[in-house]
């Protein structure tokens, strides 16, 4: 009996949280629909959630093309395939790993630091205050970051693809001696636009995973110091899951096996 | 007596099995300072929150202006809250505005005035409660009792009708308490309004109240004037106002 009671809860926790998830995507969705954005504040949190997060996701994503590129070229050019090194690299960074470690990363980032200061804001009442004040949290708060995570995100994932290829072709060249002209005709030929579109589009839904989920998480975090706490590792924790999981249906759904 | 403004009828709130408020009737009367007394615990933050609708009876009525504001959407209820101020304990001003912005807020929020007139009149607010030097202070930086000022400040900014002060004297020195009852009452004066306060010391409650609720075990067991509340019969009325060891109330 016990265990069907812990599923019992388990499954209706997970019901609470996805309904609670999906109604805050609703309110805030409302008010973009009626336009009601506060601007400046968007334009702020671009900057924190995006721009502060530009180096770090470079230098993941320039050490992630020059693994892969390290780890392929050699063998690569010893079995005569060295023109296609660039096409390999650029392959699973545009189509996946482009999208999928920029979004890891800035949901350690950034993700967790949406859920921290709500959840600072909930334990120290601003929450409360701003709604005693008839401000409506999903507009005030919550829709800015969405917004900016939705703009940033992509943006952040074209630079990680960029720096990731460029790695690649720094090690193929200097590591396997393959020519810059060839890495490059190698991926022109390896990779069309609609690849990268379809990678962005995975970034999109990443950036609506990452931001809604540090929201939630945060404005739900209860008991002082100790819930922000975990409200914090929380976010990170179900956002990188949750990321990982919708990257398999989008491949699936996008490339569908292609 | 002037018109009820605001009041309790029969509330009950639990959270889970702990019982807050039981059979709890309250009324706030305009033009009028009630304030609300009782043990650590006793609800009377709750109270505000009812009145506020931050959160809602498990069964009940809380009305303002005779409106049940109980079963009211978030977009009504937000109508209902312009002519409502909540005074926070600690303040919660947010940390990331100056303490002239976090004043500024409701009225950039809910008014069209233009910057010039809004710094005016926050300015006059911060004066008000004698905080015009903190404009572009940050939080961070002011006391205690500057903080709980500025929160004065925030609520009375857009002088609504009913400002309730969430224990404004708590934690702060004698001196301090004294100037924070001197500013709820000129805070009074100058928005001709009504207000509820909770608070524990009873030096300024007898200063500033116009009538007493003194809340035990999630009930109003006395409500009066201050000269009716010293002299009532009650034990538990007068156990708390002696704070007396013996009594009737569980140490």
């Amino acid at each position: 009996m016990k265990v069907l009671d812990r599923f019992g809860r388990a499954t209706i926790e997970f019901f609470e949280y996805a309904g609670g998830i999906v109604v805050l995507a609703a309110e805030s969705g409302g008010f973009l629909v009626k336009l009601r954005i506060r601007f400046v504040e968007t334009i702020n949190q671009c900057y924190f959630l995006g721009v502060e997060s530009f180096s770090i996701v470079i230098l993941t994503s320039l050490f992630t093309g020059m693994v892969i590129s390290l780890e392929s070229a050699l063998q690569a050019v010893q079995y005569g395939f060295g023109n296609f090194v660039g096409g390999a690299v650029a392959y699973g960074t545009i189509r996946e790993l482009g999208p999928m470690l920029t979004a890891v990363v800035v949901a350690g980032r950034a993700g967790s630091a949406i859920a921290a200061e709500l959840g600072s804001m909930v334990v120290t009442e601003q929450i409360e205050a701003l709604t005693s004040m008839g401000l409506e949290i999903p507009r005030f708060l919550v829709l800015p970051r969405v917004l900016a995570m939705v703009v940033m995100l992509p943006l952040l994932t074209i630079f990680a693809d960029v720096v990731a290829i460029g790695g690649g072709m720094w090690i193929a060249q200097s590591y396997a001696h393959i020519s810059y002209d060839t890495f490059m005709s190698s991926v022109r030929q390896t990779i069309g636009f609609d690849d990268v579109v379809k990678g962005l589009f995975k970034s999109l839904v990443f950036a609506l995973i990452i931001a809604l989920v540090g929201a939630y998480q945060g404005l739900t975090a209860r008991g002082g110091a100790a819930g922000v706490g975990a409200a914090t590792t929380g976010s990170v924790v179900i956002s990188i899951i949750l990321i990982f999981v919708s990257n398999f249906v989008l491949s699936f759904l996008l490339f569908g096996g292609h | 007596m002037s018109d009820v403004i605001a009041r309790l009828d029969d509330v009950d709130l639990n959270y889970g099995d702990r019982v807050v408020l039981k059979n709890c009737s309250l009324n706030v009367v305009g033009d009028a300072i009630t304030c609300i007394i009782g043990l650590s615990g006793a609800g009377k933050s709750t109270i505000l929150r009812l009145l506020d609708g931050l959160i809602k009876p498990s069964s009940g009525h809380v009305y303002v202006h005779d409106k049940d504001i109980c079963h009211m959407h978030e977009t009504q209820l937000n109508e209902v809250r312009r002519a409502i101020s909540l005074s926070f304990q600690f303040a919660a001003l947010l940390d990331s505005l100056t303490v002239g912005e976090n004043v500024a807020l409701p009225l950039r929020e809910h008014t069209r005035a233009s910057d010039a007139e809004i710094r005016k009149t926050v300015e006059e607010a911060l004066d008000s409660v004698g905080l015009a030097h903190t404009y572009d202070a940050m939080p961070s930086e002011l006391s205690g009792g500057m903080l709980k000022r500025a929160g004065f400040a925030r609520a009375i900014v857009t002088r609504p009708e009913l400002v309730l002060y969430d224990e404004p004297t708590t934690g702060l020195d004698p001196i301090v308490t004294h100037l924070i009852t001197d500013t709820i009452l000129h805070l009074r004066k100058k928005l001709n309004g009504t207000a509820v306060v909770i608070s524990h010391d009873l030096h300024s409650i007898y200063m500033m109240a116009d009538y007493v609720a003194m809340l035990f075990e999630g009930a109003v067991i006395a409500y009066g004037t201050v000269d009716e509340i010293k002299s009532s019969r009650n034990p538990i009325v007068q156990q708390f106002l002696t704070g007396s060891e013996v009594g009737p109330i569980p140490i």
